[in-house]
């Protein structure tokens, strides 16, 4: 048996400091939302031409009086992706063609434009928030009807905790919020949960059996026996995250990025957040027994 | 838990045989109305264009209030009711008027008969609100005033719309309606939106009306630029034609000049009209006007009493195309603004449905060889249990010919990877339960029933997730949420039925052997 309940205290620091900084940062330093909140043009481009490059790109469309363009690289050299804020302009897709198809020679293949008006990103967003809030709540009465209500706060201290830190880890690297990214802390949030509700699960279980044993250890005993289990799903998980993530396309690499980081701070939350609430909260058989005569 | 009638088996590999055949439907061809459902490719995989129209009602309030200003004057003329100052600004039209009339104003706007305020008897409301102060009125339109006018000019757009789209003849436009003053267009396999755009940004407001010689500012008449933006013309507001009076326009190459012109013919009432005009203005300028733009003046020198003509205006053939379509098909009642466009094109939809596969493909692959490795004989059990539930996964999406999205691709390998959560939960269990009951069928029958809550609990919790996506997400998002959610109780399925029959066959065929699991 694995003394997880050793590092409870150690780790639990580690978290409080994390979620800390990750809300200084989604504070400080903020969010990088793409065109889908923040409204705005995308292209993604292909060139015939290999000898074409970014820099070359940007200074051909850096003439077109776009405002702030950003042009890099998407996936391999020929690939490129376009950003730029929107402008009013009605026809400027069609004018960006011209001047490449103009200076480049028709070396290009528009493969992608996405163009959101400002009025759409700020419902999306607000839909977006709406979205994580409505599951964030029913997750919550899910978990009230189920539990305890130490189970319950525990389970959402453990909630918060992933969704926090998932988006601290967005800010930090700077890494795009799109629509996609909206639906992976989605299935966090659920991912997350089902994690916990399974050891928890267990918790109440073994509080019925064992009259004599403080939540301290008898937690530790519940993560032990569903230790095989939280690893094999969170591997296979992971496993089909990492093959969405290498092989599935540019398109749903962000989106697998997120799940990745999410499950692994969902399987770490549910055993040492989610746990170490029910400690702190010294729930007893008797918090169980309370529950089963109502 | 381990007990299974001969009626249950035989249901089972039934529904489990439908799904699978429907799944392998979408490889062949068959010659048969209900084989013959195929899962509908998204936008992002196939290619096309997804726009989002929002209907500017702004002009056409504006416009409504102007014909108001009118109809109040000439109403209350009749009952000797002076009014006076109109003026119309910020959607709201004010007036004026003495102390003696203000009370047969008033009444005529309240009243549930007024000729001038509809009643709307099913809202309770009047088309119109009225504030007065001081003998000075203002008219605006009431809130269900706002959206009875919205949604009219939405169900306008959207035939006009439709219009266009069916001249172009793209294959399977999705036309719909969003709230009351947008329109959602989605466009598969499209090539060139930017025509479509073109045409669809287009008011296609046609009048014909005569160039005069009045100054410009002075009442009835306004400086008009040309198309091409060479020149500028003082144009009367008297309307001689418009567009409502053309049944036909097709562009066509007159020899004669070697340029590419657009014909017209008119119906009755406008032929009578137009034949007028000539006769009577022959000598004059007649301008195209073109959503306030003029297309050319041509001089009239003859009457043109057959009700066809041409216009032209250095048109290339394309362009005298799409402005006879645009006749053809009619004016939008309010101009179109697209808010939100979304275009892939067909290469990158494959090359998304070919990284799409190969994602699938090697995770399926990796989890199947894990699960093989932890679990050996109970392994291939819950791969045989995963395979059919991905068969039945996509069964389903075949019957109901829902869409597969990329997104909605990842949560089928997200699905494979969790799906195998049950059955690891259920083994975990049984692995526990072996240390204390020697006896194989109760361990694996306690098994399985100490573990349906835990399962129950983590499949509720995800698909509460997959419901709201699949309510607040738009388009690929939604794709996402409908394949975690249909993998829930396709899992559920699976796990319950087919690896638990399984389970269950081999394990009364091994009642004695120590070390089963």
């Amino acid at each position: 048996m694995i003394a997880f309940n050793k590092y409870y205290n150690r780790f639990n620091i580690l978290s409080v400091s994390l979620v800390i900084v990750s809300l200084l940062l989604l504070t400080f330093k903020g969010l990088n939302f793409g065109i889908d909140f923040k409204g705005g043009t995308l292209i993604e481009l292909r060139s015939t031409d290999s000898k074409i490059n970014v820099s070359s790109l940007r200074d051909n469309l850096s003439q077109m009086n776009l405002g702030d363009v950003s042009v890099k690289n998407f996936g391999n050299e020929t690939d490129f992706l376009i950003k730029f804020e929107n402008n009013e302009n009605k026809n400027v897709i069609e004018e960006i063609k011209k001047n490449l198809d103009k200076s480049f020679g028709n070396s290009f293949n528009f493969r992608r434009v996405e163009n959101v008006g400002p009025k759409v990103s700020a419902e999306l967003l607000r839909s977006g928030v709406i979205a994580i809030s409505v599951a964030l709540f029913l997750m919550l009465v899910y978990i009230w009807i189920r539990f305890e209500w130490q189970f319950s706060l525990g389970a959402i201290v453990a909630l918060f905790h992933d969704v926090i830190v998932t988006l601290g880890l967005f800010s930090l690297l700077g890494l795009e919020i799109n629509l996609s990214i909206i639906a992976a802390v989605l299935t966090i949030v659920g991912y997350s949960m089902n994690d916990t509700v399974v050891i928890f699960d267990r918790v109440r279980e073994n509080l019925r059996k064992y009259s004599d044993i403080k939540i301290f250890e008898l937690t530790n005993i519940s993560i032990n026996e569903t230790l095989s289990r939280t690893l094999i799903t969170s591997i296979t998980t992971l496993l089909a995250l990492l093959s969405i993530f290498f092989f599935g396309g540019e398109v749903l690499k962000g989106f697998s990025l997120a799940m990745i980081f999410g499950v692994i701070f969902g399987t770490y939350s549910s055993i040492y957040i989610a746990n170490t609430v029910l400690v702190r909260l010294n729930v007893s058989q008797k918090t169980v027994l309370r529950e089963d005569k109502n | 838990m381990l007990y299974f009638s001969k009626l249950r088996i035989i249901f089972i590999t039934l529904i489990s045989l439908l799904f699978i055949i429907f799944a392998l439907s979408n490889l062949f061809n068959f010659d048969n109305k209900i084989l013959n459902k195929k899962i509908n490719l998204g936008l992002d995989l196939q290619g096309g264009s997804y726009l989002l129209l929002e209907i500017d009602n702004d002009p056409v309030i504006e416009q409504k209030l102007q014909n108001l200003t009118v109809t109040i004057r000439n109403f209350f003329k009749e009952k000797n009711v002076r009014i006076t100052n109109f003026k119309l600004s910020n959607q709201t039209l004010s007036f004026t008027s003495d102390e003696n009339s203000k009370q047969t104003i008033l009444d005529e706007f309240v009243s549930e008969e007024s000729e001038l305020n509809p009643y709307y008897q099913r809202f309770k409301s009047h088309q119109l609100d009225i504030v007065e102060e001081n003998n000075f009125f203002k008219v605006s339109f009431s809130k269900q005033g706002i959206i009875n006018l919205k949604t009219s000019s939405q169900d306008q757009a959207l035939e006009i719309v439709r219009r266009r789209i069916d001249e172009i003849g793209t294959n399977e436009p999705n036309i719909l309606k969003r709230g009351n003053d947008r329109i959602l267009v989605e466009l598969p396999g499209l090539d060139d939106p930017m025509r479509i755009k073109s045409l669809l940004g287009k008011t296609a407001n046609l009048t014909f009306r005569f160039v005069t010689n009045d100054t410009e500012g002075s009442f009835g008449a306004e400086k008009l630029e040309f198309e091409d933006g060479t020149e500028e013309a003082i144009v009367s507001k008297r309307i001689i034609l418009s567009g409502e009076n053309l049944l036909d326009a097709q562009p066509r190459m007159d020899t004669e000049n070697n340029e590419t012109v657009v014909t017209f013919s008119l119906d009755r009432v406008g032929a009578k009209r137009f034949g007028k005009a000539t006769s009577t203005g022959i000598g004059k300028r007649l301008a195209i006007v073109l959503d306030g733009k003029v297309i050319s003046a041509p001089v009239i020198r003859d009457t043109i009493a057959t009700g066809s003509g041409q216009i032209s205006g250095g048109f290339t053939f394309q362009s005298a195309t799409d402005l006879a379509l645009l006749l053809r098909s009619g004016a939008l009642p309010a101009p179109l603004n697209i808010i939100e466009e979304r275009t892939v094109g067909p290469d990158l939809g494959q090359d998304s449905i070919n990284a799409g596969m190969i994602a699938l493909l090697i995770g399926f692959i990796l989890v199947i060889l894990y699960i093989f490795v932890k679990y050996k004989i109970f392994g291939i059990i819950t791969n045989i249990a995963l395979i059919l539930n991905l068969f039945i996964l996509i069964g389903i999406l075949t019957i109901f010919e829902a869409t597969l999205t990329l997104p909605g691709i990842a949560g089928i390998i997200l699905t494979v990877g969790m799906a195998v959560d049950a059955n690891v939960l259920i083994f975990e269990r049984i692995k526990e339960e072996l240390k204390s009951e020697k006896n194989n069928l109760i361990a694996f029958d306690s098994g399985y029933t100490k573990s349906r809550t835990a399962i129950l609990d983590a499949n509720i919790t995800t698909l509460l997730a997959a419901i709201i996506l699949f309510f607040m997400g738009s388009g690929p998002i939604k794709g996402f949420s409908l394949t975690l959610g249909i993998g829930i109780f396709t899992t559920l399925f699976t796990v319950y039925f087919i690896a638990r029959l399984l389970t269950v066959l081999y394990v009364s065929k091994n009642k004695e052997k120590e070390g089963l699991i």
